[in-house]
């Protein structure tokens, strides 16, 4: 199997925050809850491209800041009335590192 | 054949084999035990241990420390127990090999032949490499010694001690020490206490219960040093903050000891990797306990590793045995404190929390669902359902019938539903509603009936009942529904947001009469249905905290909207506008260069005069930010705010100094508005506007604020609006000087700070509030204005900071930077 990729200490990421990793298909954005769970999805809100990495992370949710859609982190999932998906991508944390699958690297590479 | 011969013969078939057993700490204790039971007389057992003691009850050295219980009553095993079973004890020797070759332990007397061998050598605490970590008075808290040395440097004059790490063994041993009559401080590298086992609501009710024992917990610390010249002295923090310490106790978690087996070539990982058997990789080598891995856990607590010496024993006797994995729970054993935390309470996808807040007993619930089925739980305040929880977390129960129910306990399981109605209308007429004001149910019921009240309101106002704090407010409301039935029709509430019942009013009603300072406190004490609240009620509550609190609250970052968290505008392809202050609409070659030079160093594509008197920089990279306001601080300018709930401009017309009509100096007066103003945070924006003569060439009569100059002075104008909604100011008074102009002003902003709703404009709150109650407050009562001039001109102390600069110079650094950056990844890889 290959390494996972590193992407570095979840202690990088703010608490109910996020920050961004920069691949050639655009951004992922790394989200840290309350309760230190990791999430990892595209920067870039179904609705008009907001920034969601930028977004109020409240739960296991992040509101987009640019009209407020709401999403799940862990489905990716527009919440409420409005409809749409984020994509989600695979994350590990060990020991206190945060690693992301290398396959999907690739496929951002690919696209 | 006699027949002792034919009694013995089936021993000797299975001759007695060497065990030998490295660590008597709990785990191999009750591996012993177990092995005795499953094969009488078949080991002949060598226990080595390192300290010169044998086995003890290693989870009680808290109560021993803190002089609650003597190390005698946490003997486990002693000397006769070993006599009885035959077991060889080397106490204070330490294994330093094992040869799997030739199966011997070595130590310093020699070595020791096995068959088999137990490695149950348990952690190490994890000592941080800081500078200074080696000075005499760093201690650890593994062992009895640990504690003897503890105990003794409390008997020093005015003892402190500095624990570093907040998790269960720092706060048992804070505890402790507290006990022993130390100074203690403790400090915790993440936000809240306990963090492995308690969500921040029960943390920060865990944080505010060891500080009222006298104990200082400092979270979000970052241990910079240990410092001292022969020993320790005291501790310093990145942030600058230094504690006093005689001693420093090292809790910052602990490592598998596995330097024996990792020696000895075992497959070692984390720890000492064990199958279901719990056999390593050498198939006459067993291993338990904490230096253990088994399934890729390592375990920290004794639950499991008591699991683990029943397998083990089971192995041993050749019988089938599997240990599987299991979910732990943890209490704190720190007396009169409840905390209990069992199993996977983070919160995810398709699982469901519910949430029971008491305030009044200090009490917090939270059990996790998934499918119906309990996959965690923290409770503070009142463990007593605990194990229940645990009980059936463990078992898989479905909790589909118990559901409505569930967060009450077991003793609610099997009784009638709970009906809250039913609770308050069985309250005896003497019982006591509102404790501020004293009013029992008798005279609120009496006052309904009686007066024929109908709203709360008048209740309120005839029986003072919830007129104070508002706490009770829910009771009241019950009465009233009780009294008069479907007479009673409650005024529509509506709250701030789904997280809570209550409005922005009893939230900041709220906060100022209990005192409450954080955002987990305000959730706790007024019952958020909510862990972590929303993206609505979060920068609401920052605001009200920051209004309430200045100099004491500490800004939460994470609950404001990015404008106001990275101090530019965002903009609709994710790139943000740059604003700087230009005072009362001046600028001057000087500014006008530096913004030109900006624009061309970062390519920053548009450049726009903007409606408020100012120059806009659009479409900057967030990368780019501190550089740009690097460049803008040079030139001596600051943020201009363009994006804050807090001052904005204040425009100004060139008034005196060239206007031939101009009757005071509108842009001075502006200029010093503005500087005096800047840096307030507000309920919504603020905008001003000085016009030097009625003319009013700065639209002052449509602003928040407004100050129209005329021969006698200042007339004062607010709650104008030129947005959503288009509505002329009304004239709130007339000043005769700048100064007193300038105290009604801030007067009159303050009030608004105080009273607005979060993103509640001027013009919004005068109409709630009524312009009569304003202008009383800020124009007729000189006191009263005094007052809220004093309480602003306090509040700015904190809030005039360059939120530009403090960039500039690191803060918040995490938000310019990706945190990590790919290129095309190379196949080869
Ligand atoms: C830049 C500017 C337009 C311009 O190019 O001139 C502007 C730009 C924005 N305005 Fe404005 N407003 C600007 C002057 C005004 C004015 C005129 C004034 O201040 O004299 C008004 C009417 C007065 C008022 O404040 O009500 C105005 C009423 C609004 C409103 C409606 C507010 C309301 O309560 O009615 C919004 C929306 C809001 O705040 O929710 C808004 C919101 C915005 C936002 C912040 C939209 C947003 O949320 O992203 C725009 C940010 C763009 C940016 O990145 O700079 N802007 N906006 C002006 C900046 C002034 C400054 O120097 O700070
Ligand atoms: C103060 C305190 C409070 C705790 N409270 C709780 C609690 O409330 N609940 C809970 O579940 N758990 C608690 N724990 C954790 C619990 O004590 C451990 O999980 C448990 O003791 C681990 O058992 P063990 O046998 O693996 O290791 P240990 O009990 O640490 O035993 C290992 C022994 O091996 C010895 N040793 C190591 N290397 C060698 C060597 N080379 N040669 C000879 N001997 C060696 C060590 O000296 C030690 O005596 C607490 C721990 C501490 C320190
Ligand atoms: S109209 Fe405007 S510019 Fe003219 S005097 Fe009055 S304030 Fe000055
Ligand atoms: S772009 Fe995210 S809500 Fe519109």
């Amino acid at each position: 199997m290959t390494e996972w990729i590193e992407l570095g200490p979840v202690a990088a990421v703010p608490r109910r925050g996020a920050r961004c990793v920069t691949t050639p298909g655009g951004k992922i954005a790394v989200f840290r809850t309350a309760e230190d769970q990791i999430y990892a999805i595209e920067n870039r809100c179904p609705h008009k491209g907001g920034p969601l990495a930028e977004g109020i992370v409240h739960g296991r949710h992040v509101t987009c800041p640019l009209h407020n859609w709401v999403f799940d982190l862990s489905t990716g999932e527009a919440q409420g009335a409005d409809e749409g998906r984020v994509r989600t991508f695979p994350v590990r944390v060990e020991n206190g590192l945060i690693s992301i699958a290398p396959d999907v690297l690739m496929q951002i590479a690919a696209e | 054949m006699d027949l002792l011969a034919e009694f013995s013969a089936p021993a000797q078939a299975t001759r007695t084999e060497k065990l030998v057993v490295i660590g008597a700490g709990m785990a191999s204790g009750r591996a012993l035990e177990h092995i005795f039971e499953e094969t009488p007389g078949r080991f002949e057992v060598t226990l080595f241990g390192s300290e010169p003691r044998g086995n003890y009850n290693r989870l009680m050295l808290s109560p021993v420390l803190g002089g609650e219980k003597e190390y005698e009553q946490i003997i486990t095993h002693d000397t006769a127990w070993y006599e009885r079973h035959g077991v060889k004890t080397r106490f204070g020797e330490t294994i330093t090999g094992i040869d799997r070759q030739r199966k011997v332990v070595i130590s310093k007397a020699g070595e020791t032949p096995y068959d088999r061998l137990i490695i149950a050598t348990g952690s190490a605490p994890f000592i941080i490499p800081l500078p200074g970590k080696d000075l005499p008075g760093v201690m650890v808290f593994r062992d009895l010694d640990d504690v003897n040395a503890m105990v003794e440097a409390a008997q020093r004059p005015n003892p402190k001690a500095v624990v570093i790490g907040g998790g269960l063994l720092g706060l048992e041993a804070a505890a402790a020490l507290r006990l022993r009559g130390m100074e203690v401080v403790v400090l915790h590298i993440m936000g809240h206490v306990m963090d492995r086992q308690l969500d921040p609501a029960a943390g920060y009710l865990l944080q505010r219960d060891l500080e009222k024992r006298g104990i200082k917990v400092h979270c979000t610390a970052q241990t910079k040093a240990i410092l001292g010249e022969n020993c320790v002295e005291a501790v310093a923090l990145d942030d600058g903050t230094t504690y006093g310490a005689d001693i420093v106790v090292m809790a910052a978690g602990i490592r598998p000891e596995t330097r024996l087996a990792v020696d000895a070539g075992l497959h070692v990982e984390r720890g000492i990797v064990v199958n279901d058997q719990m056999v390593t990789s050498d198939p006459d080598i067993l291993a338990l306990g904490e230096c253990v891995e088994h399934e890729r856990v390592v375990y920290g607590l004794v639950a499991p590793l008591y699991d683990q010496a029943k397998v083990l024993a089971k192995t041993l006797a050749k019988q089938d045995a599997a240990f599987r994995p299991v979910q732990t729970a943890t209490q704190l054993k720190v007396t009169g404190v409840s905390v209990y935390s069992a199993g996977d309470f983070a919160d995810a996808e398709d699982r469901e929390e519910i949430v029971l807040r008491d305030a009044a007993s200090g009490i917090y619930k939270r059990v996790v669902l998934k499918d119906n089925k309990i996959l965690g739980a923290v409770l503070y305040g009142e463990t007593g359902d605990g194990p229940w929880f645990y009980d059936m977390l463990r078992k898989g129960t479905d909790t589909t019938e118990l559901r409505d129910t569930l967060i009450f306990g077991q003793a609610y399981q099997g009784g009638a539903a709970l009906d809250p109605m039913a609770a308050v209308a069985a309250l005896p007429d003497d019982a006591e509603i509102c404790g501020c004001n004293g009013v029992c149910k008798g005279k609120i019921t009496g006052a309904i009936t009686g007066m024929g009240l109908t709203d709360l309101d008048r209740v309120r106002a005839h029986t003072k009942a919830s007129a104070s704090c508002g706490s009770c407010t829910h009771l009241v409301e019950k009465l009233m529904a009780i009294t008069l039935g479907d007479a009673y029709n409650p005024a529509a509430v509506k709250p701030l947001c789904p997280c809570t019942d209550y409005d922005h009013g009893a939230v900041r009603r709220l906060i100022v009469a209990k005192g409450l300072k954080s955002i987990p406190e305000v959730m706790q004490e007024l019952e958020w249905k909510t862990s972590c609240g929303c993206a609505k009620c979060r920068p609401a509550l920052n605001y009200y905290l920051v209004a309430e609190w200045p100099g004491e609250y500490e800004d939460d970052g994470q609950s404001r909207f990015i404008n106001e968290r990275v101090h530019a505008n965002i903009q609709k392809d994710g790139t943000y506008s740059v604003v700087p202050r230009m005072w009362g609409g001046m600028t001057n070659p000087k500014e006008l260069r530096a913004i030109a030079d900006v624009a061309d160093k970062f390519n920053i594509p548009a450049v726009k005069v903007t409606g408020g008197q100012r120059i806009d920089l659009l479409g900057v990279k967030k990368e780019d930010l501190p550089g740009v306001w690097a460049d803008l601080n040079a030139a001596g300018m600051m943020s201009g705010a363009a994006y804050a709930k807090g001052l904005r401009t204040v425009k100004t017309c060139v008034g005196s100094d060239w206007c031939r009509f101009g009757t005071q100096d509108s842009t001075g007066f502006g200029i010093r508005l503005e500087k005096y103003l800047w840096g307030a945070w507000t309920p919504a924006k603020l905008k001003l506007a000085v016009s030097g003569c009625p003319r009013n060439c700065a639209e002052a009569t449509c602003k928040d604020i407004g100050v129209i100059c005329i021969d006698s002075g200042y007339d004062i104008h607010f709650a104008g609006a030129a947005g959503l909604d288009i509505k002329g100011t009304e004239l709130l008074g007339h000043a005769d000087s700048e100064d007193e102009a300038l105290e009604i002003i801030a007067a009159l902003t303050q009030l608004y700070r105080e009273q607005g709703y979060y993103l509640e404009r001027i013009y919004k709150w005068a109409k709630r509030v009524g312009i009569d109650t304003i202008k009383a407050a800020v124009i007729e009562d000189g006191a009263k204005r005094k007052q809220l001039f004093d309480r602003f001109a306090y509040s700015q102390q904190f809030a005039q900071v360059d939120p530009w600069e403090e960039r500039v110079n690191g803060k918040d650094a995490h938000e310019f930077a990706a945190m990590a950056e790919f290129g095309f990844p190379v196949a080869a890889e």
